[in-house]
């Protein structure tokens, strides 16, 4: 919102969070008007888009205000204090339904906040609602929600990846500024890559997990969704740093991800080494992909950058070893999922026992997927197999990891495409789990190895003219290494662009559609 | 133990782990699931030999070292939130069903 009355609501929604927060220092707007701009344009799209569970326009509106008083006050408590946000269903939410997309968790509203949640509220950022995913986080689609599925706004019949389709949705369609993802073993990154969005995985435990319903704790990891690096950098120093009430949250002080940002914006790239993974490539990636990934790296070594091909021989098995290591760790966290304490109770006829009760409401409350993912993690895990999958697997992450240390030696981050293909159609591959599991290819090692990724827009594939993904990793708790080099090739694509690519995007109109005939949205006011 | 896992899974034993999880599969389920996790165990079984006896496992992204904090009183849920979710509720408890048999 550079320019001409861009302080007006209508205009607001295209606003990046940085503008806002400046339009809102200039009294230019107040916070009231850019959320109630939100909520009008949910209102508008989100029928054909489907991003949002819940929306909870009455909270929103009410902190809104609050923030406006204090901002009159001179005593605003962030740099993003005013500006609305949306948060993936899979964080708990004090007094807001939290459902991760499953009917298991249907209509529970729980009573406390995870420490993400806490942060946005203590930095002053109105939440608009709850945003739709996998059910669990399992998936690559947002086709497994229980809710029905969430549309790519560049195109709606396709899909908008997932886990966290719905933050990436919301944010790509202008309903939100800001949103909140988790990236297991990808949920952030790919979404970002096919809506044309940025997204970062932050370092394993740079980010409390307080409150973040786990799918595989050793994996999940919460993070910004946003249009702009700068944007991610705002959001990743409110929800990042130590938190005491999550065991594996490193004790360290975050680097400076706001600077590394502002400083990659200046488009130098000099003396910095960049590593393309020879492995992230190549069969198996769309042609469009990969053409706009060889341009990116010609653009960061016109940009000064040293670019070297690395090698990371055990990434070929990375895939094989997520998919015994996640389903092991989910087949045990989805275990408190018992229909004791909360959640869903189906009771089946006669007198039956608890275990009966467990039974007969696991089957009716999971989906098929995470019953899937259950079972093979069950199977990994039990005795007669579990040196030959599940302790295998976790050798084979000590070399990945070993990779990413000797790949790091050679470069400063390593490249590669985000995902390997655009946005698939809705329906395409929800009955071929295998072929759904191929589109983490690329972003999967980072979670095995903890180490950081953010995704950027790198332009759109010749082929479908939909929206393609650069990745850029770092060792761990160097994340404002991905800020800096993300900044830059940002700031170098929207020169070559003359814009963001997301103007690209073709304007969503409101079909009369009312947001409440979507399957799954309940609107709180 | 068997040396070397066939990668298959039959329907006997989809239903086995489906009660060891607690799931009431259903028979369509158990005839879909079966052929479905056989492909991807076929798939993600080639990390067999990849990593040698001398390599160590990792559980962990990052080293862990155990946290502790002061055992001091600090704010926590009461007692109507704990139990704002349950299901039934009595005597300020969580109610479940019976869990041990006639027998026991």
């Amino acid at each position: 919102m550079t320019g001409e009355g861009a302080a007006g609501p209508a205009r607001s929604v295209r606003a990046t969070a940085a503008d806002l927060s400046a339009a809102l220092d200039e009294g230019r707007t107040t916070s009231v008007e850019v959320t109630r701009a939100h909520l009008d344009r949910i209102a508008e799209v989100d029928g054909d888009v489907h991003a949002f569970l819940h929306v909870d326009a009455e909270g929103a509106l009410i902190a809104a205000a609050e923030s406006d008083e204090r901002r009159a006050a001179g005593r605003t408590w962030s740099a993003l204090d005013g500006i609305p946000i949306a948060v993936k269903d899979v964080m708990a939410t004090r007094g807001l339904p939290t459902t991760c997309g499953s009917h298991i968790l249907e209509g529970w509203v729980p009573p406390y906040d995870a420490t993400v949640v806490a942060r946005l509220r203590g930095a002053g950022l109105p939440i608009l609602g709850k945003t739709n995913m996998d059910e669990f986080a399992m998936g690559s689609s947002t086709e497994h929600s229980a809710f029905g599925p969430t549309h790519n706004p560049w195109d709606l019949t396709r899909i908008p990846g997932g886990s966290g389709g719905g933050s990436a949705a919301a944010v790509a369609a202008y309903e939100a500024p800001l949103a909140i993802g988790t990236d297991t073993g990808g949920s952030i990154r790919q979404p970002g890559a096919v809506t044309g969005t940025v997204g970062v995985k932050p370092t394993y435990g740079g980010v409390s997990r307080y409150g973040l319903v786990a799918l595989a704790n050793s994996l999940d990891q919460a993070g910004p969704v946003t249009r702009t690096v700068l944007d991610a950098a705002l959001l990743h120093e409110v929800i990042g740093g130590h938190d005491p009430l999550d065991s594996t949250s490193i004790e360290q002080q975050l680097p400076a991800l706001v600077d590394a940002a502002r400083r990659g914006a200046d488009g130098d790239l000099t003396g910095v080494r960049i590593g393309v993974v020879r492995e992230l490539g190549g069969e198996g990636y769309q042609t469009g992909v990969l053409a706009r990934f060889e341009e990116s790296v010609e653009l960061m070594t016109k940009a000064g950058a040293e670019v070297v091909e690395v090698s990371c021989p055990h990434f070929v098995h990375a895939l094989a070893t997520y998919y015994l290591i996640l389903p092991a760790e989910a087949s045990s966290n989805l275990a408190r999922f018992d229909a004791m304490r909360y959640g869903l109770r189906v009771t089946p006829g006669g007198d039956p026992s608890a275990e009966d009760v467990m039974r007969a409401t696991r089957e009716a409350g999971f989906g098929d997927e995470v019953k899937r993912r259950i079972i093979l993690g069950t199977y990994a895990l039990s005795s007669g197999y579990y040196d030959a999958y599940y302790g295998q697997a976790q050798k084979v992450r000590t070399l990945v990891t070993r990779d990413f240390e000797a790949a790091f030696e050679q470069a400063d981050v390593l490249v590669s495409p985000t995902a390997p293909t655009t946005a698939f159609k809705i329906g395409e591959k929800v009955d071929d789990p295998l072929a759904m599991y191929l589109n983490d290819l690329a972003t999967i090692p980072a979670n095995l190895s903890g180490v950081p990724g953010i995704s950027i827009p790198s332009g759109l594939a010749d082929e479908d003219g939909l929206p393609a993904g650069v990745q850029i990793l770092a060792p761990a708790m160097a994340d404002d290494r991905v800020y800096r080099v993300g900044a830059a090739m940002e700031a170098l694509l929207v020169q070559e662009w003359g814009g963001r690519l997301l103007d690209e995007a073709p304007e969503l109109t409101s079909r009369g559609g009312s947001p409440l005939a979507s399957s799954g949205t309940e609107w709180e006011s | 133990m068997p040396e070397s896992p066939e990668h298959t899974i039959t329907r006997e034993e989809v239903a086995h782990l489906a009660d060891l999880a607690r799931i009431d599969l259903t028979d369509t389920e158990l005839d879909h699931l079966a052929p479905q996790l056989s492909v991807i165990l076929e798939s993600i079984a080639s990390i067999q030999g990849v990593a040698g006896d001398d390599v160590p496992p990792t559980s962990h992204a990052l080293p862990l070292t155990n946290v502790f904090r002061d055992d001091v009183e600090r704010p926590c849920l009461t007692a109507e939130e704990a139990l704002s979710g349950a299901p039934e509720v009595e005597q300020q408890r969580f109610k479940v069903p019976h869990i041990l048999g006639d027998e026991q």
